[in-house]
């Protein structure tokens, strides 16, 4: 019992860590500008779907790899110049909608270039239990959930140090704070931006790796948008730590719900329960784990 | 010249407060009410009223309800389509448990059944506002969406989920063909709309613009904003369950929790934004929109293949809809960022000058 119980928080722990993947992906955004990014599930979607269909006309890995990531970054340059900078200074609800149609065209342009079937993305490890663990502890742990956690850790690590220590992770970070100030002091605000657009495109490159690995590359992969959301809200929209975290928290409660509590009100509760979870939460934190601390009344 | 108020003086208050107090406004107004109540039934086919008119006017009284909540009052919701749910499956509950109840009574009460959840789901935004609370309204999306499909008793233990509607009987007068439920839910509409106009200049409504622009202020000047929020959330979710009640029984003619899912809840939200937030007039607008352009682009598909002979691929040209009804929504919101009622308020403007450019 107490060894099935560690094994489904493990596994939920493991897919919180594929939640965090697209979080990260919105929290990127939605620091630098404000932006509240629908459009990332479409972007993960585009990523894994544009990967497999190089593949298929004969490129190697190494090969559609790069080009993909290419095509992301021009991808996410194009959105930053031409959907996001002539909304420039308008309200956030309008930039949420316009990225809402934009999650529309991409889906569309995805399936246009590459067909709409179910594909499978073999990236070479193996969905199985690691052997040695299953044996010591009789917990069955996949090796790819923990590669797949390990390649999040790299990429958090990463971009946590582009973040601090680096010249543009610094203005980055000044134009977080501040778009005026960021500007007054010489850094070039559009510049940065494309930058940002190119990094979430890279993200969402990853995460579409990930996911498309583990649950075939399909229309469904937009909808891994929909998982990250309450994990934005537990964690905090603009913090990096808080996609982890709340990733996790998220991953973790929702597969625990779902198995022990599930059964009793006739399943299928991983739909809603992560969001009713975060709603709680931000009843007692309304801005999250992590979020910058709301200073007002309501 | 045709579009000038000088003139036109005002001796009572009551003409001073008058919806509309422009003479020409309430020409034009009269004008389109004859032809939605008498020219379009004598003319229209009945592919016009059921693919185009019902829906049209269903969906443009729950984007009236989410302009009420977003537009006027401020707090963003991502969750009309479910509240849109509570309603047809209350409406439909009534109906089936309470014998004899009369159907606008029972389309009222599942207003009211809305309004409830509406409230209850609307108690976090005393706390979260912005994003947070738009996510935070999912959660009434896919809650709400999940109950109805998994607990029995609302859909009275139906096994496959899609429940047929009982047709629409009013004191003995069944309303069955697409002209006769055109009129049926325009009656509706037109009224509630009506409310909603009186509603939204009024007390309440000022309330509700005053907690949208300045929370704080208006606590200020003793505005409760708990009251006036939780007000919002009840009036807008009476509406979507009034809306979600015809949605079922004038427009599908089922009643099933799939026809309310988040697609439905964007393309609620898609219509107060491209018709013009904070206004009456941009529900209709952009209701019309988005349930007019995916018909009129099929057609310009359908006519481009025919004539050019591309000999198009179905699943082509749906990718293509779905591109091209993306990219003219950001073109929108780019062009014309207050909406199509904007448009309408500028073309006024150079009426009112005609034929003199200033």
């Amino acid at each position: 019992m107490i060894s099935f119980f560690f094994e489904v928080l493990i596994g939920g722990l493991l897919s919180g860590v594929m939640y965090s993947l697209v979080a990260l992906g919105f929290v990127l955004i939605y620091k630098a500008s404000g932006v509240f990014n629908f459009a990332q599930g479409s972007l993960v979607f585009f990523a894994a779907l544009t990967f497999v269909g190089l593949t298929e006309h004969g490129l190697s890995f190494g090969v559609a790899l790069v080009a993909t990531l290419a095509v992301m970054i021009v991808l996410g340059l194009l959105i930053e110049r031409l959907v996001l900078r002539p909304l420039v200074n308008q309200p956030q609800i309008s930039l949420f909608m316009a990225t809402i149609g934009l999650s529309f065209f991409i889906e569309g342009l995805a399936q246009l270039l590459w067909g709409a079937n179910v594909r499978g993305l073999e990236l070479g490890i193996q969905d199985e239990p690691i052997k040695w663990l299953s044996d010591v502890a009789g917990i069955n742990v996949s090796k790819f959930d923990l590669v797949a956690a390990g390649i999040a850790a790299v990429l958090v690590a990463g971009l946590g140090l582009f973040f601090s220590r680096t010249r543009i992770g610094r203005a980055l970070r000044a134009v977080a704070d501040d778009h005026q100030a960021a500007l007054a002091v010489g850094i070039p605000l559009q510049q940065i931006w494309g930058i940002v657009w190119a990094v979430a495109g890279f993200v969402a490159l990853v995460a579409g790796m990930l996911w498309g690995a583990r649950n075939g590359v399909q229309f469904a992969l937009t909808f891994v948008a929909l998982k990250a959301l309450p994990v934005l809200i537990l964690g905090g929209f603009e913090s990096i730590p808080g996609a982890i975290v709340g990733g996790l928290i998220i991953g973790a409660t929702e597969k625990l719900a779902e198995v022990f509590l599930g059964p009793y009100v006739g399943g299928g509760i991983e739909g809603w329960f992560p969001y009713v979870l975060a709603l709680l939460f931000l009843l007692v934190r309304p801005e999250g784990l992590f979020g910058e601390k709301i200073i007002r009344r309501i | 010249m045709l579009y000038r108020e000088a003139g036109q003086f005002k001796s009572t208050y009551a003409a001073d407060a008058a919806i509309l107090p422009i003479r020409q406004d309430r020409i034009g107004l009269a004008l389109i009410l004859v032809v939605a109540f008498v020219v379009i039934p004598l003319t229209a086919t009945p592919y016009l009223f059921s693919a185009i008119l019902i829906p049209c006017l269903i969906l443009a009284l729950a984007a009236l309800g989410l302009n009420i909540l977003t537009g006027y009052a401020g707090q963003l919701s991502l969750g009309t389509a479910a509240f849109m749910a509570v309603g047809a499956f209350a409406s439909y509950n009534f109906l089936l448990r309470i014998p004899g109840i009369p159907l606008l009574l029972a389309f009222a009460g599942g207003g009211v059944m809305a309004a409830a959840v509406g409230i209850l789901f609307g108690l976090p935004s005393l706390r979260i506002r912005g994003f947070y609370l738009a996510v935070a309204t999912l959660a009434a999306q896919f809650f709400i969406l999940w109950f109805l499909t998994k607990v029995g008793w609302v859909t009275n233990y139906n096994s496959s989920g899609v429940i047929t509607a009982r047709g629409m009987v009013i004191a003995g007068y069944a309303f069955d063909s697409p002209q006769e439920k055109y009129l049926l839910v325009l009656t509706i509409v037109t009224l509630l709309a009506l409310a909603a106009k009186n509603m939204t200049r009024g007390n309440i409504g000022r309330q509700w613009m005053a907690i949208r622009d300045m929370d704080v202020a208006a606590e200020v000047i003793g505005i409760r904003p708990v009251r006036a929020k939780l007000l919002a959330f009840a009036v807008s979710s009476f509406y979507c369950g009034v809306a979600g009640a015809l949605y079922a029984y004038a427009y599908l003619g089922t009643v099933e929790p799939e026809a309310y899912n988040l697609d439905l809840s964007f393309r609620i939200l898609f219509m107060i934004i491209i018709g013009g937030i904070g206004t009456i007039l941009g529900a209709f607008l952009g209701s019309a929109f988005i349930v007019v352009m995916p018909i009129v682009l099929t057609i310009v598909v359908h006519f481009l293949d025919d004539t050019l002979h591309l000999s198009v691929a179905s699943s082509v040209a749906s990718n293509v809809e779905l591109m091209v009804f993306g990219g003219l929504i950001i073109f929108f919101l780019i062009v014309e960022p207050h909406g199509l009622a904007r448009i309408w308020q500028i073309t006024k403007e150079k009426l009112r000058l005609w034929p003199f450019p200033h």
